[in-house]
């Protein structure tokens, strides 16, 4: 039993999500091996290596996999694949593309978004937009698994040192080509990995309102996030969508601001580890997951909480 | 062309789920059942790919029981040709689904084959992706725009950083993402065209497709809960809370 786990990266840094995933990986009890496919990414190959529990870290160095496409990173994967048990990424949009190809390549199924390891085999993972909890086993030679990050606390980040060893890139495929990405560019933490969160829905009416919360993002240090119909609206770029569908987040401190509490977006955030609701609807749900409520107008709560803080 | 649309049967949105009590799964006797709303956005965007006269046909294709067949009428009344229901009270995993979207992309041969990103049942994300590696085609996940040219399509896509542009050959396999339409309502006139649309149903041995489920659930739990909060009254109070009492900030 080995485990092989791809790295998240941006051909610059290691990104945190790696190591919730070799947290994750920890509990199979297997050594692990971890993945560096990207491009002029040594610096990446070189901090995984530092992580302590992994044992090697395989090194695809080439233009192939300067973008995350998923045709390219599925064929490496698949050519690596003999000899690992289980092969991991983090459910970020770059996992959830690239396993179910790998998957099914090797006609076993994929266990998506695990939260729970209990044995080798068997797994827990939400469904129903968590509001359910399944525990599945899976008969299949190879486990291929993306984890729900924000369910295990992350590995450290130094004291280990792996061997690098390089892999040599697959063809590219010609089906698929990279043609640009709009990352948007910001200051502040990353909203998977934030300790505070401040989100904003509809309630604040407008993409200019919205801006509002930058203010308060800054006194707390904050990532800011929102809800499905803030972006719908064009008031934050889906980027922020917290949700169901969106991204699962599970802060210290998560603010909900001018948003009901829908399903979908508790599905994303109520893991967080204390809840504040703004909302000016006391019978909003939003207040049946909060810890502290205030029901207020969120145009004369949010300038004062900014005053206050 | 031709384009092939999944369209899959679920619990509404809007219901509130409950866990069976002895943990063998989530009660769906008696619930609301629609289609997943991400598959409304991929018949959506198969029918303005047709009013663009980009597309010739539009399949829909849904898997499951005899029921599944509402879901089938609901693409027609929205605008695509005919369905496929693949009928089976078998539980299907997405390999299951691939594996049958596969064999009806050999015998259909559509330019493309749209699917939504997400089931919001078994929110297993993985069908898309896996027909497109059944198949060895290029795929377009989490798209939020669709260029369809005539041998290949620009599709901007959803990711964590932002948004991502990619060019795939056709044929390809495209997953919905909520930016990238806003579904109609069928008209009545059109729910009432659609009860004249016609509809194959195959089944899955018919096909070939061993659809043995390859994860067996052990058991389905209800989620941690949360303890009730409190209400504060003021702004202050609740910086007061959060500083001595959460000690968050
Ligand atoms: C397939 C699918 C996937 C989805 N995925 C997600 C997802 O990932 N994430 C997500 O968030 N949603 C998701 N949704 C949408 C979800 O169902 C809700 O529609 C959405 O979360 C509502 O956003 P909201 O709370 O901002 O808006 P609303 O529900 O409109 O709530 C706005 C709130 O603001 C309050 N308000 C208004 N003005 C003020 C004011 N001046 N002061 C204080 N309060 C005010 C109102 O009282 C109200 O409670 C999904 C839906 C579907 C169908
Ligand atoms: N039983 C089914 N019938 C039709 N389409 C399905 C079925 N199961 C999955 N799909 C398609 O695959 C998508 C993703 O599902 P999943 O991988 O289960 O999250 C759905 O949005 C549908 O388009």
């Amino acid at each position: 039993m080995t485990t092989l786990i791809l790295a998240e990266h941006d051909n610059a840094s290691l990104k945190p999500a790696t190591l919730n995933v070799v947290a994750a990986a920890q509990k199979l009890g297997a050594p692990i091996d971890l993945l560096v496919a990207g491009h002029t990414c040594k610096a990446v190959a070189e901090a995984a290596a530092k992580i302590p529990g992994v044992a090697k870290v395989k090194l695809a160095d080439d233009a192939a996999y300067a973008h995350p496409l998923a045709e390219n990173l599925a064929a490496l994967l698949l050519a690596l694949a003999p000899g690992y048990s289980h092969i991991l990424a983090p459910a970020t949009t770059t996992g959830k593309n690239v396993m179910p190809r790998v998957a099914a390549k090797l006609d076993v199924a994929q266990i998506s978004d695990v939260c729970g390891v209990e044995s080798a085999d068997t797994f827990v993972r939400p469904i129903y937009a968590g509001n359910a909890m399944a525990t599945v086993q899976s008969k299949d030679a190879v486990k291929v698994i993306t984890v729900r990050t924000t369910a295990f606390d992350p590995a450290p980040a130094e004291g280990g040192s792996a061997a690098i060893e390089p892999v040599a890139a697959q063809p590219a495929s010609p089906k698929s080509r990279f043609e640009g990405a709009q990352i948007t560019k910001s200051e502040r933490p990353e909203l998977t990995a934030a300790r505070v969160i401040v989100s904003g829905g509809r309630g604040m009416a407008s993409a200019d309102n919205f801006k509002m919360l930058e203010a308060l993002a800054d006194k707390l240090g904050a990532a800011v996030g929102a809800s499905r119909a803030a972006v719908d609206a064009g008031f934050a770029p889906n980027d922020l969508q917290v949700g169901q569908t969106g991204k699962i987040v599970a802060p210290e401190l998560y603010v909900a601001i001018g948003i009901s509490g829908a399903i979908q977006h508790l599905a994303g955030m109520k893991d967080s580890k204390v809840i504040v609701a703004i909302n000016k609807d006391e019978e909003a749900p939003i207040f049946q997951v909060a810890d502290y409520g205030l029901v207020a107008d969120l145009f004369q709560a949010v300038p004062e909480l900014v005053k206050e803080l | 062309m031709k384009v092939l649309v999944a369209v899959k049967r679920v619990v509404d949105y809007n219901v509130k789920i409950r866990v069976k009590s002895d943990n063998t799964g989530v009660e769906t006797a008696n619930v609301k059942m629609s289609m997943n709303p991400f598959d409304e956005i991929g018949v959506e965007e198969a029918v303005r790919l047709k009013e663009a006269g980009k597309a010739t046909e539009i399949v829909a294709v849904s898997m499951g029981p005899q029921a599944c067949q509402e879901t089938i009428r609901t693409a027609l009344a929205m605008g695509a040709d005919r369905g496929i229901l693949v009928l089976t009270d078998a539980e299907l995993q997405p390999l299951a689904v691939a594996k049958i979207l596969k064999v009806l992309c050999d015998k259909e041969q559509p330019g493309l084959v749209i699917l939504g990103k997400q089931a919001i049942d078994d929110d297993c994300n993985q069908t898309g992706q896996m027909l497109a590696a059944l198949l060895d085609w290029p795929q377009a996940t989490f798209a939020s725009k669709l260029e369809l040219g005539v041998s290949d399509a620009r599709v901007t896509r959803e990711i964590d950083g932002g948004l991502e542009t990619i060019t795939v050959t056709l044929p390809a396999v495209l997953t919905t993402d909520l930016r990238l339409n806003e579904p109609r309502y069928a008209s009545l006139p059109n729910i009432m065209k659609a009860k004249k649309k016609p509809i194959d149903t195959v089944d899955p041995a018919s096909l070939g497709v061993d659809v043995a489920p390859r994860l067996s659930t052990l058991k389905v739990n209800e989620p941690a809960k949360r303890q009730a909060g409190v209400k504060v009254a003021t702004v202050a109070d609740l910086v007061a809370k959060l500083k001595t009492e959460a000690k968050v900030i």
